[in-house]
C-alpha cells in the first residue's frame, strides 16, 4: 500500500465533508422521504397494520433506517460522479497520491453522512413514541449492522458514480434499493403474502437485516438470524468492493 | 522521488515521444506520434479538434495508457515509472480542475496537501497574490469568472513546482482579457526554467507563446519547427503595402483596458 494512503485519504475526506458542511440539504432529503414514510404508516396505515407487536412504530423502525441508507448512498455516486466530470478527478488521478484514496475518500463521507441522517430519524421516532429497553451491547450491535449495510451499499453505489453518463443515471441506481424493504418484513408480516412473494420476502436481505435489528431492539434472542444478517452485509460489501475496484482499474488505466 | 534523476536524464530532452500509437476501438488516434520538448522551453501542439492533442497529453500525464511506441517524461517511462512522472507533472485539463465548493484558498491548500508540502497556508497565499486572486481567496470558486477559474487551475498546477506541466487548450472559452492574463502566466513559467507542453487550436495563441510549433494532422505530427521555419516553409512574403486597421480585438482591449488596469491594481 502505498505510504501516503492516509495522509491523502484525511486531506480528500476533509474536502468531501466540507462540501456536505455547505450543502447540508444533502442531508436534509436524505433524511426527509425516511421521515414521510414513518408519518404515513405509523398514522395512517399502521392502524390496518396486524404486526403482532404493540407499537407500530417499533416494528417500523428498522425498515425505516435501511430505507434512509439506500436513499442516502445515491449522494456518494452523485459526488462521484461530479468529480468525474470536472475536471479535478483527472488532477488527482495525475498527482503523486495514493490512488485508491480518491475512492475511500467518497466512501468515508457517505459513512459520515448516513450516520447523521441515521440519528436524525432515530430522534424522530423517538418523538413519535418508538421505545427499546436495549443497553449499550443492543444498541452497538445495532450500530455496527447498520455501519455494515451503509458500506455495503455505498461500494455499489460507487460503480455507478463511476460508469454513469449523467446525473440522473448516476443517482437512479437506488430506487430499486429503497424499494427493497417494501417486500420484505419490513413495513408488514411476510406470514401475510401470497406464496412467490412471500418466498421471495423472506430470502431477501432486507427481511434477514430487519429481522435481525428488531430482535435487538425488542432485546429477544436473535438466534442463527443475526449471523444470516451479517453475512448478507459481507457477502454484498465484498462482491461490490471487488467490482467497484475493478471498475476504477478499467476506469483510470 | 524514489529514483532520483542521473545525469543522464538531466541532459535528456524534458519530453521525449516516440512512435506513440493509441487507438481507440477502431479508430487510430495516433499513428506514430515523435515529439521532442527541450528543457525550459515552451512547446505548442496544433491541431483541429479531434487531431489527438488530448490523447498525447493524456498518455504524457500518465492518464491513459498507449498501444505503442515509448513516452518519456522528465527523463521517466510513462507506462512502468508512473508514479515518478507524476511526481515531476502537472496536468491543466481543457475544462478547469477546480472544485467549485471550496473557496480558491483551499483549493490551493488542498493541492499543497496532497502533493505533502509543508506550510500549505503559505503556499497558498503566495499563488493567490502571484495570480491577483488575493480578494477572492476566500470566495466560493462557484462564484468566479471564466478567466478567475482559469487562473486558479494554473495556480494549483504550479504548486510543488514540477519540471514540466501541461496545458490542454488552456484558453478555449476565455475572452481576450482572459486569454492575454493567462498568456502572460504561461511565459512567467518558463522564465523560471518549467518545461511547458501547451496545446491549442488557435494559430495567434501559438505564435505568441512557443519556442517551437508542431502541428498533430491525422495522427502524425506533420511539421515541426520554430516559427520562422515553419514560415519559412511557404513562398516569401510579397511585400503589400496595407492601411494598418485596428483589428476588433485591438478595439475590444482599448476600450475595456481602463477597467481592467483598475481591477489589477
Amino acid at each position: 500500500m502505498n505510504k501516503h494512503f492516509v495522509g491523502d485519504t484525511t486531506v480528500l475526506l476533509g474536502r468531501s465533508l466540507r462540501h456536505i458542511a455547505r450543502s447540508p440539504d444533502t442531508i436534509i432529503t436524505t433524511a426527509v422521504m425516511p421521515i414521510a414514510f414513518m408519518l404515513l404508516f405509523v398514522y395512517v396505515f399502521g392502524g390496518a397494520i396486524e404486526t403482532g407487536s404493540d407499537s407500530y412504530v417499533n416494528y417500523l423502525l428498522p425498515g425505516i433506517l435501511l430505507i434512509t441508507i439506500a436513499s442516502g448512498i445515491s449522494y456518494t455516486a452523485f459526488r462521484l460522479f461530479l468529480d468525474m466530470q470536472g475536471g479535478i478527478f483527472e488532477r488527482f488521478q495525475s498527482m503523486p497520491i495514493a490512488r485508491s484514496s480518491v475512492l475511500w475518500a467518497h466512501v468515508l463521507t457517505s459513512l459520515v453522512a448516513n450516520v447523521i441522517s441515521l440519528v436524525v430519524i432515530v430522534l424522530v421516532a423517538l418523538l413519535m413514541g418508538f421505545r427499546t429497553g436495549a443497553g449499550v451491547l443492543g444498541w452497538l450491535a445495532v450500530a455496527g449492522i447498520l455501519l455494515l449495510f451503509t458500506l455495503a451499499l455505498t461500494w455499489i453505489a460507487v460503480i455507478p458514480g463511476l460508469t454513469a453518463q449523467s446525473v440522473d443515471g448516476a443517482s437512479a441506481f437506488s430506487y430499486p434499493l429503497v424499494f427493497l424493504p417494501f417486500v420484505s418484513s419490513a413495513f408488514v408480516p411476510t406470514a401475510s403474502m401470497p406464496g412467490p412473494v412471500r418466498a421471495f420476502a423472506e430470502h431477501q436481505p432486507v427481511t434477514a437485516i430487519v429481522n435481525a435489528i428488531r430482535d435487538l431492539f425488542a432485546q429477544e434472542p436473535v438466534g442463527s438470524g443475526i449471523w444470516t444478517a451479517l453475512a448478507w452485509c459481507v457477502g454484498i460489501l465484498v462482491v461490490a468492493y471487488l467490482f467497484a475496484n475493478l471498475t476504477y482499474r478499467r476506469k483510470i488505466s | 522521488m524514489s529514483n532520483s534523476p542521473t545525469s543522464a536524464q538531466v541532459e535528456q530532452p524534458a519530453i521525449r515521444v516516440h512512435g506513440l500509437e493509441k487507438s481507440f476501438k477502431q479508430v487510430k488516434v495516433l499513428r506514430g506520434v515523435d515529439i521532442d520538448v527541450a528543457r525550459g522551453s515552451i512547446f505548442a501542439l496544433l491541431g483541429s479538434n479531434g487531431a489527438g492533442k488530448t490523447t498525447v497529453v493524456r498518455i504524457l500525464a500518465t492518464l491513459l495508457r498507449a498501444d505503442g511506441g515509448t513516452a518519456r517524461v522528465a527523463g521517466f517511462d510513462v507506462a512502468t515509472q508512473a508514479a515518478d512522472v507524476r511526481n515531476s507533472i502537472s496536468l491543466t485539463g481543457q475544462f478547469a480542475a477546480v472544485d467549485e465548493i471550496l473557496t480558491g484558498r483551499e483549493n490551493l491548500v488542498l493541492v499543497a496537501r496532497l502533493r505533502h508540502l509543508r506550510e500549505p497556508g503559505a503556499i497558498a497565499d503566495d499563488l493567490l497574490g502571484r495570480f491577483s486572486l488575493t480578494e477572492a481567496g476566500t470566495r466560493r470558486v462557484g462564484t468566479y469568472s471564466g478567466g478567475m477559474r482559469r487562473r486558479l487551475d494554473i495556480a494549483m498546477s504550479l504548486i510543488g513546482n514540477p519540471p514540466v506541466i501541461f496545458l490542454d487548450e488552456p484558453t478555449t472559452g476565455l475572452d481576450p482579457e482572459a486569454r492575454i492574463e493567462v498568456w502572460q502566466a504561461v511565459k512567467e513559467l518558463a522564465r523560471g526554467g518549467t518545461t511547458v507542453l501547451l496545446t491549442t487550436q488557435y494559430l495567434d495563441e501559438a505564435e505568441q507563446l512557443a519556442d517551437r510549433i508542431a502541428i498533430l494532422h491525422e495522427g502524425r505530427i506533420i511539421v515541426n519547427g520554430t516559427l520562422d521555419e515553419l514560415k519559412q516553409l511557404l513562398p516569401p512574403a510579397e511585400i503589400e503595402y496595407v492601411e494598418k486597421q485596428p483589428t476588433l480585438e485591438d478595439v475590444f482591449l482599448t476600450l475595456v483596458g481602463a477597467k481592467t488596469e483598475k481591477e489589477q491594481r
